[in-house]
Formats: structure tokens, C-alpha cells, sequence
């Protein structure tokens, strides 16, 4: 009775082959058997049937009425505690709900619950949680793998089919390294599009809203009730936001794809170098044109976003200091040592490296040589992309460098880690719309993701060409 | 002009440079919408972005902004078309988002500058060097509880305009003539309330000592000192302090001071090596700011006539002396009070000067007096034009004039009315007057002979006879010329 597409069930619930309650139902008995998986930090299945309940009192006509979706922990919710997978928000209620979770459940949706990430969104394998780790669902039972991250309990929640969407937020690729890891699709708009009122936050000038879903369509129907300006973000972009799911095509004749040729990496497994090939191959057999481009400062983006986002970083958790709200050392004998007590026992060690290193690199002295040159590197990054995109429509690579790594391999490389985001950062960096769907196997016959990125706010050309890439390789 | 002070081996001169930090007069804060009034409850005015919680975004309140424009202007500064928000980052229990966001490199408003006007009639410019808007904190309680700190966020995220100065200020007195003049400026703008004892104005001073010619010294700071009184007092003491360390041959450390209220002493607070490093940086959750010239002309034919501009009509219209009028103008409702006396009859224009008295020496001390403001004034500005009208007609003398002040203070009574109640008015016919002065002459033979043998000082006694049988009624001029006249006639 279940369908795997968040489309079909809207179409399914309107006449009436399936209730609300039965459909919601269902869910909550998928995700009590998955519990092993640890993607959710907060399910309450008595919450779920309230929502249900609610809106079975509710008549009115809604875009996405009775659709389970789960929701990344970082985003603050009314109903439910968020705790970023910080021990140092381990207990804290919000009074206010999200932006973006609000424009959900404006739109009728129901949270299934909160899933985990890596805490306050740093990392890239969900296991820098203070909730543990979350095992991508694809793995076998041999060798539990990495959902990606760090939104990897909302990729995993989608790829277990546990909701029909999710939310995540993207930083340097949290949103689409994840989504290639398990398989599913994920889409970070443009900067600005999703409003980031109510998102905890990592790096402000980088941190995304987007979506998680099982296919394309069901990512243009979800981007849609997302994006919105918010005249309480003044990074909000105040545009007009087009109806992307009617404006869906997978005709791309005449339309220019780029391949830069500085995503061609030493070391890329040669399973990645084919998808991609494959993917280039699809395109231009549908009409496309195929252009090689130059993204020059390429090789910089991955040292330029570990110094601009940890630097952000430091700043905005500067409010966890156990003064206001969550978690308080009990061991005070002065202000400092309940600074130094509750942030030092209160964060893990993933977050106290990017404090230490975005305190670092402002501190007087240091600042010119790293933040400030980092900036202008970034500035140089994104023109690179300005100058690409007056050549083509759009950027097709590789999501990640490889697929799904299992768990605790990478986590005393920080270094290591980081390189899993060398195909997503730079995009970021430029605050341009990407989109990773999946597209092929490796050896293990683990997915693969093909990232496609586009213009700023051109999300339904990205749409479109993941819709592509969907169909050629269904 | 002699500013120097004497140490035990030479002369030093006082380099001062000041640092105001206003508070914008707003009804929300600088980046949330929750109410400023100064002494809510603790935390009843705390919006979530004021707490600094998770995901709260800070948006610029543009009124705020404006003001920021206006008050610009005001210092006769260069209103920057572009400028940044940044990030100060320090840990405090009353800062809650870990950081204050204030302006660094990019200030709103650049180089300005102020006059300050002396009692000798001679004036100085002080430069402005910039004026940025920032955050307040909130407060931290320490005297609630003997072993607990509170916070109150009420003042959290409350925005001030700091407004610093080159090191132009070479006196206390020149500091509290700057700090009232900027004072002066901000309330006739509106931009800013000027009330210092709540803290809506209080500066940081910057101070060292040099010989005259030498270089500059090294400097130490007084935080956060709120009251002029306070800001002379800080100053001589840290100079005088300074001075003894370096005429006995030790150096200044470059330390941030703390002034103590009830000692009138300084004391380090921290020294170099212990400045924080603030790490600014542009706050990522705000854009540029930007203003176009159109608004920023929009913003300046909005603003009222300044104290300086006012200072040269009154020089001009009433023929005032600089100081009269600086003093006049350095409070808007005193220039207004002024205006509208003045104005309340077309004869007092030739009497200016005597208006100007009667506001600022005769009605203040009233004022002072009795724990007064000139806004709650009980003689009202017209009233006190019809007291000077009558004293300019002739029609009650000075003296008298003071008790009908005092009169119309206690009760709410115009001038009129008390002179015709208590029959004050003036004895200017002669035939009167003469006829008291003749009963005087009468009552008083001896004193008349000592006059008559040369005691020429006697005559204020006949004057002083002759208002008392009159209860100081009699026209003085009158009274003297008559007088005199008899006086002669019995010689």
C-alpha cells in the first residue's frame, strides 16, 4: 500500500486509498523496526498520532496534508526538543518553531521525529553525535557503514524509507554528500533561499536549508513549501519562487552542460570517474551540449571553507555558555570555570577543533593571513563559477569522491574527513543551488551520486537536469 | 590660555580624548523589536533574539539607523555610504550571544567635529573622528544575592552610538564642555535622551600627560564613567597620578581604569597584556549596510536648527555675547523657554540681555532651588517675558522683580497679577515721591547737617528711609534725582 513517492501519496490520500492515520501508522511502525539504525534522536510515536489527529480535524485543502516527514535536529521545533546532537542542548525545548518546519507544517506535513546529524552540523559521517552514531541503511550487516554527513540521519530516514522526505541543512555538502551515500536525493538551494531563522547555526554565511527525497518530482513538491523570504533572516532573498514541480522537464536539448576539469582528482576511484562519464554520456545522447570548463581556483576551495566556516563557527556557539539555556557544569566555582566546564563538557571533540581553529585563525595577528585571505580566495571561487555559467547552464561532477566508507574509519583524520567534501564545498563557498541524485553503483553495489550544480536561484534547471539524469538511468 | 599644570619639576599638559556612547533614542532595540524603557522588570523586555537563542537572527531596525545619520550630521561628519556590521567576541555572563555587534572597520559615520565655547567668549573645535552603532549589554546583578550573580537582559541589545574623539581635549573643563556640547547636540537632534544618570550617556575617557611640545604620552583609559562631575574628577586624579609616576622617574602603563565614585580615585582594571582580543570580524547574518545620498539629504532637511546655528541667530537677532548665548542653546528647552519669552511681546527685542538674566540666573537658581527642571517649570516661558516687560517699563523696579519671581514660583501667578495684588507697582509720580522724601528730610535733621558737612555717602541712607516708607515702590532714578535735588536746595 506504501508508495515510494511523496507525489503518489498526496494523489493516493486525496481519493481516499489510504487514511492519514493509516498511512502515518504504517511509518511508525517501519521506523520502531529500524531503531538499530539510531537515525532518530527524537521519536515519540504519541506525538505523531496527535499531529495525525489534528489534522483529521482539519478540513482545509493542503498542499502536503498527512505526509510523514522526518526533520534534521538543527532545526528548532515547538513540539519536539532540539539538541543539534549536542550534549550541550541535550534537554532544551524551543518556544518557537523554524521557518522552514513551519512553512511544513503550514503546508500540512507531520514530523515523524527528529533525526541525527553530527553535532551542530560538523562533520561528514553523522558520527560526531553526542546521540552516537547512525548506520546508513544500505549496509550490510557485516559492516555498518557511514550515512554521510552530517545530515545522516535524514538521508538514512528517506533511504530507509522511514518518511517520504526530510529536511537537512548543507554547509559544505551536508545536505548532498549524505544524499549519494544512501542513495537518495538531496537538493541544497541557493543561499538565501530558505530562510535560516530557527536553524541553529554553524557557518552563517554557508548554512542551507534544502530537502531529502526518494526522487525528483518529490524534491521540486518539498523545495517549494521550503523556500520562502523571511524578513527575519536579512540574508533571506526576497524573490518570487517559482512553482519548480509544474515547471518540471527532462528536456534538456540545447542546453550547455559544463565538466570542469579540476573535479578530475588524483586518487578518485575509477567507479566515480565512470558514473560521471556515464552521466556526461546520458546528457549529450538527450540533446544536451557538453562544454569542458575551468573552475581555476578549484584546488582552494577545501582550505578556504575549513577556515571561513570553523571561524563563523566559533562565534555562533559563543551562546552556548551555559548561562541562558541548556546544558551547566555543576563544577562552578567562578564565571570562568563555568565557561570552561560546561563548553568544555559540553561539546565534543569535533566541535571544540573548529572552535579551536576559527578562534585561531581570528585572533589578531593571524587574521589577515588566513580569514581575511580566505575571503578573497572565496570571492575568486565564485567568480570562477560567474565566469563558468556564462558559458553553460549548468555543472555536472561527482557528489563525493567515493561511496558509503564504514563507520569509524575516518574519524581520527580529521584531515581525511574533510577531503569528502571537496566536490560540494566549492558550490558552497559560492552559495550556488546543487543537487545530488543517484546515479549508478560501485563494486560493493553501493550507490553513487552525481552532483549537478546551477545558477543562483536557477534550482528548477538543476531540478530538470536531475530529472534527466532520473529517468536515463531508471 | 594657560592649560598646564604644575608638577613638582615642570610643567605637564593633559592630552584627553573621549568616548561617548549614546543611547539611540528608539523605542526598539538595534537588532530586535522589543521595547527600551529604561527601568522594566528585570528580563520583561527580552525578545528570543536578545537571549541569543538557537537560530535567532539579528535585522536592523532602520529608525535606528537614521538616527545614527542625523546625529552624524549633527557633528557636522561624513555620513559613509557603506558600512559594516561586526562581530566583537568576548565572554560575559550579561553578553549572551558570546559576541556584541558593533562596527570596526566600516563605521556609519566618519570624521565630524564639534565646538566647544569658554566663558571668555573664545571657542575650540574638537574632531570627531568617527560614530558607529553598536549593542548594549545587558546588566549583570551582583547585589542580589551574596553568592549568586543575576542577569537582566532588559538593556541587552539596546543601541548605543559610540562617538570618539581625537585627543583635541587639553582640560577637564574642555572635556565637560565637549560632553555637554555633544549632550546639546544629540537631544536637540532627538536622537538621544542625554540623561545620564539613568545611562542613556556616558563616555570612556582616554588620558596622558606630555610636556608641552613633547610627544604624545602613553595613554591608560577610564571605562564607563557617567557624569560630568565624575568625568572632571576622573580626569584630575588620573592626571595628577600619571604626573607623580613620571616625575619620579617611573613609566605609565598603558592600563584600563576603573574610576571609584565615592574615593575619587582610579585603579587598573587590566593592563595591556591582558586587552582582549575582541577577533572581529563582519557579522555573516547582517548585510552591508547601505545609504544613498538621497536618503541621507531626505534624513538631513529633517533635522531642527542645531545649538551653534541657534548660538549665531541669537548673536545676531538680540545681540547677545557668544557665551550668553552658547549657554542659552546648550539645552534645547532652554533656547526654546528663551524663544518664547522673548517672543511673548515685541518690546522685550530691546531688552535681550535682561530676558537672558532673568532665565539664567535668577529663574535657574529658583529651578536649583527647588529640585526643578525648566520643562516643569511652574513660571511658565510668557510669564517670565510679562515679569521682564514690567521691569523694563519701569513699571516695578529689579528688586522687587525678584520677590514677584519668587511670588509667581510659589503660586502659578502671572507677574500682572501679584504686582496689582500686592499693590506693587512702581511709584513714578514725582509729586508723591516727593512728598516721602520731604517727610524723610523732616524725620532726619542730624543726618541732613552730616550730609550737608560732606558726608556725601549719607545719600544711600535717605534712599534706603525714603524706599522703606514706599516698600521699595518708588522708581530708584526718580527717587535719587529728586532727592538730591532737595537735599541741595537745603543747603
Amino acid at each position: 500500500m506504501l508508495e515510494k513517492s511523496l507525489k503518489k501519496t498526496i494523489e493516493n490520500l486525496q481519493n481516499n486509498k489510504i487514511s492519514i492515520r493509516e498511512l502515518n501508522q504504517e511509518y511508525i511502525d517501519k521506523i520502531k523496526t529500524k531503531s538499530e539504525l539510531n537515525i532518530f534522536i527524537h521519536f515519540d510515536e504519541q506525538k505523531i498520532l496527535d499531529q495525525v489527529s489534528e489534522l483529521e480535524n482539519d478540513n482545509s485543502n493542503k498542499k502536503l496534508k498527512g505526509i510523514p516527514l522526518a526533520i534534521k535536529d538543527l532545526f528548532c521545533t515547538k513540539k519536539m526538543p532540539t539538541t543539534a546532537a549536542s550534549k550541550i542542548l541535550e534537554n532544551f525545548n524551543p518556544t518557537y518553531e523554524s521557518f522552514v518546519t513551519q512553512k511544513l507544517l503550514d503546508d500540512g506535513a507531520i514530523f515523524v521525529g527528529k533525526t541525527n546529524l553530527d553535532e551542530f552540523a560538523m562533520g561528514s559521517a553523522t558520527d560526531t553525535s553526542y546521540f552516537g552514531n547512525t548506520i546508513n541503511p544500505l549496509s550490510k550487516e557485516s559492516e555498518p557503514l557511514a550515512p554521510g554527513g552530517s545530515s545522516g540521519g535524514s538521508a538514512a530516514a528517506v533511504a530507509a524509507d522511514l518518511c517520504l522526505g526530510a529536511t537537512g541543512t548543507d554547509t559544505g555538502g551536508s545536505i548532498r554528500q549524505p544524499a549519494s551515500f544512501c542513495g537518495v536525493v538531496g537538493i541544497k538551494p541557493t543561499y538565501g533561499l530558505c530562510s535560516r531563522w530557527g536553524i541553529a547555526a554553524f557557518a552563517s554565511s554557508l548554512d542551507q536549508a534544502g530537502v531529502f527525497t526518494h526522487n525528483v518530482e518529490d524534491a521540486a513538491i518539498l523545495l517549494e513549501s521550503t523556500a520562502g523570504f523571511d524578513k527575519r533572516d536579512s540574508t533571506s532573498a526576497n524573490i518570487k519562487i517559482p512553482n519548480y514541480y509544474d515547471n518540471l522537464t527532462d528536456d534538456l536539448s540545447g542546453k550547455t552542460i559544463g565538466i570542469p576539469k579540476e573535479y578530475s582528482i588524483d586518487g578518485t576511484p575509477e567507479e566515480v570517474s565512470k558514473i560521471w562519464e556515464d552521466a556526461i554520456k546520458v546528457l549529450e545522447k538527450k540533446g544536451a551540449k557538453i562544454k569542458n570548463i575551468s573552475l581555476p581556483h578549484t584546488k582552494y576551495a577545501l582550505p578556504t571553507y575549513y577556515i571561513i566556516a570553523p571561524a563563523e563557527a566559533s562565534s555562533n556557539l559563543a551562546r552556548y555558555d551555559g548561562v541562558k539555556y541548556g546544558y551547566r557544569s555543576d563544577e562552578i566555582s567562578s564565571l570562568d570555570e563555568m565557561y570552561e566546564n560546561t563548553r568544555g563538557q559540553g561539546f565534543g571533540k569535533e566541535v571544540k577543533r573548529r572552535i579551536l581553529i576559527g578562534t585561531y585563525v581570528l585572533s589578531a595577528g593571524y587574521y589577515d593571513a588566513y580569514y581575511l585571505k580566505a575571503q578573497r580566495v572565496r570571492k575568486l571561487i565564485a567568480n570562477d563559477f560567474n565566469e563558468a555559467f556564462k558559458e553553460c547552464d549548468l555543472i555536472v561532477t561527482p557528489t563525493a569522491p567515493s561511496a558509503a566508507f564504514p563507520l569509524n574509519q575516518e574519524q581520527d583524520d580529521p584531515i581525511k574527513m574533510y577531503l569528502n567534501d571537496v566536490f560540494t564545498v566549492p558550490a558552497s563557498l559560492a552559495g550556488l543551488p546543487g543537487i545530488s541524485i543517484p546515479f549508478g553503483k560501485d563494486k560493493n553495489d553501493l550507490p553513487l551520486g552525481i552532483q549537478i550544480l546551477g545558477k543562483h536561484f536557477d534550482e528548477q534547471q538543476v531540478l530538470n537536469g536531475a530529472l534527466l539524469l532520473e529517468r536515463s538511468y531508471e | 590660555m594657560n592649560n598646564l599644570i604644575k608638577g613638582e619639576k615642570h610643567d605637564w599638559e593633559m592630552v584627553i580624548g573621549l568616548e561617548v556612547h549614546a543611547q539611540v533614542k528608539s523605542n526598539s532595540k538595534l537588532f530586535s523589536s522589543s521595547s527600551t524603557k529604561f527601568g522594566s522588570s528585570p528580563n520583561s523586555q527580552v525578545s528570543l533574539v536578545d537571549a541569543a537563542m538557537p537560530g535567532m537572527l539579528p535585522v536592523i531596525n532602520k529608525y535606528c539607523v537614521e538616527q545614527a545619520v542625523k546625529s552624524g550630521v549633527g557633528l557636522n561628519a561624513k555620513i559613509n555610504n557603506y558600512s559594516v556590521f561586526d562581530r566583537k567576541n568576548y565572554f560575559y555572563a550579561d553578553l549572551p550571544q558570546g559576541y556584541q555587534i558593533s562596527q570596526y572597520k566600516y563605521p556609519i559615520v566618519g570624521e565630524g567635529k564639534v565646538t566647544i565655547d569658554f566663558k571668555d567668549g573664545t571657542s575650540k573645535d574638537i574632531r570627531i573622528v568617527r560614530l558607529h552603532l553598536e549593542q548594549d549589554a545587558g546588566k549583570s546583578l551582583h547585589d542580589q544575592n551574596p553568592s549568586k550573580t543575576y542577569v537582566d537582559l532588559n538593556r541587552s541589545g539596546v543601541a548605543l552610538m559610540e562617538i570618539v574623539s581625537e585627543p583635541d581635549i587639553r582640560t577637564p573643563d574642555e572635556a565637560g564642555l565637549y560632553i555637554s556640547k555633544i549632550r546639546s547636540i544629540l537631544m536637540y537632534l532627538d536622537t538621544c535622551d542625554g540623561n545620564m544618570q539613568e545611562g542613556s550617556l556616558r563616555a570612556d575617557v582616554n588620558i596622558s600627560v606630555r610636556k608641552p611640545g613633547d610627544e604624545y604620552g602613553t595613554r591608560c583609559e577610564i571605562k564607563n564613567l557617567n557624569s560630568i562631575k565624575f568625568i572632571k574628577q576622573a580626569i584630575n586624579y588620573e592626571a595628577k597620578r600619571q604626573i607623580e609616576i613620571l616625575e619620579s622617574g617611573g613609566s605609565i602603563e598603558q592600563n584600563t581604569m576603573l574610576f571609584n565614585t565615592s574615593t575619587g580615585k582610579t585603579r587598573p582594571m587590566r593592563n595591556k597584556e591582558e586587552a582582549h582580543d575582541y577577533r572581529y570580524f563582519p557579522d555573516p547574518d547582517l548585510l552591508p549596510l547601505e545609504i544613498t545620498e538621497e536618503e541621507i539629504e531626505n534624513l538631513k532637511s529633517s533635522i531642527p536648527e542645531l545649538p551653534d546655528e541657534l548660538k549665531n541667530k541669537f548673536i545676531e537677532t538680540y545681540k547677545l555675547s557668544n557665551y550668553d548665548a552658547s549657554v542659552l542653546t546648550a539645552e534645547k528647552q532652554t533656547s526654546d523657554y528663551f524663544i518664547e519669552s522673548i517672543s511673548s511681546d515685541p518690546e522685550l527685542k530691546n531688552h535681550a540681555k535682561m530676558v537672558v538674566n532673568w532665565i539664567t540666573s535668577e529663574l535657574f537658581s529658583l529651578l536649583n532651588k527647588n529640585n526643578f527642571e525648566l520643562s516643569n517649570s511652574p513660571v511658565s516661558s510668557k510669564n517670565l517675558g510679562e515679569l521682564v516687560k514690567l521691569i523694563s517699563s519701569n513699571e516695578i523696579s529689579g528688586k522687587i522683580a525678584k520677590d514677584v519671581l519668587e511670588d509667581m514660583f510659589a503660586t502659578g501667578k502671572t507677574a500682572r497679577e501679584i504686582v496689582d495684588e500686592k499693590g506693587l507697582k512702581q511709584v513714578t509720580d514725582q509729586g508723591e515721591i516727593e512728598k516721602i522724601i520731604n517727610e524723610v528730610i523732616e524725620d532726619n535733621p542730624k543726618m541732613v547737617d552730616q550730609y550737608l558737612a560732606g558726608k556725601d555717602k549719607l545719600l544711600g541712607f535717605f534712599v534706603g528711609q525714603a524706599m522703606k516708607k514706599t516698600k521699595g515702590k518708588a522708581n530708584p532714578k526718580i527717587l535719587n534725582d529728586i532727592l538730591k535735588q532737595k537735599l541741595n536746595k537745603e543747603n
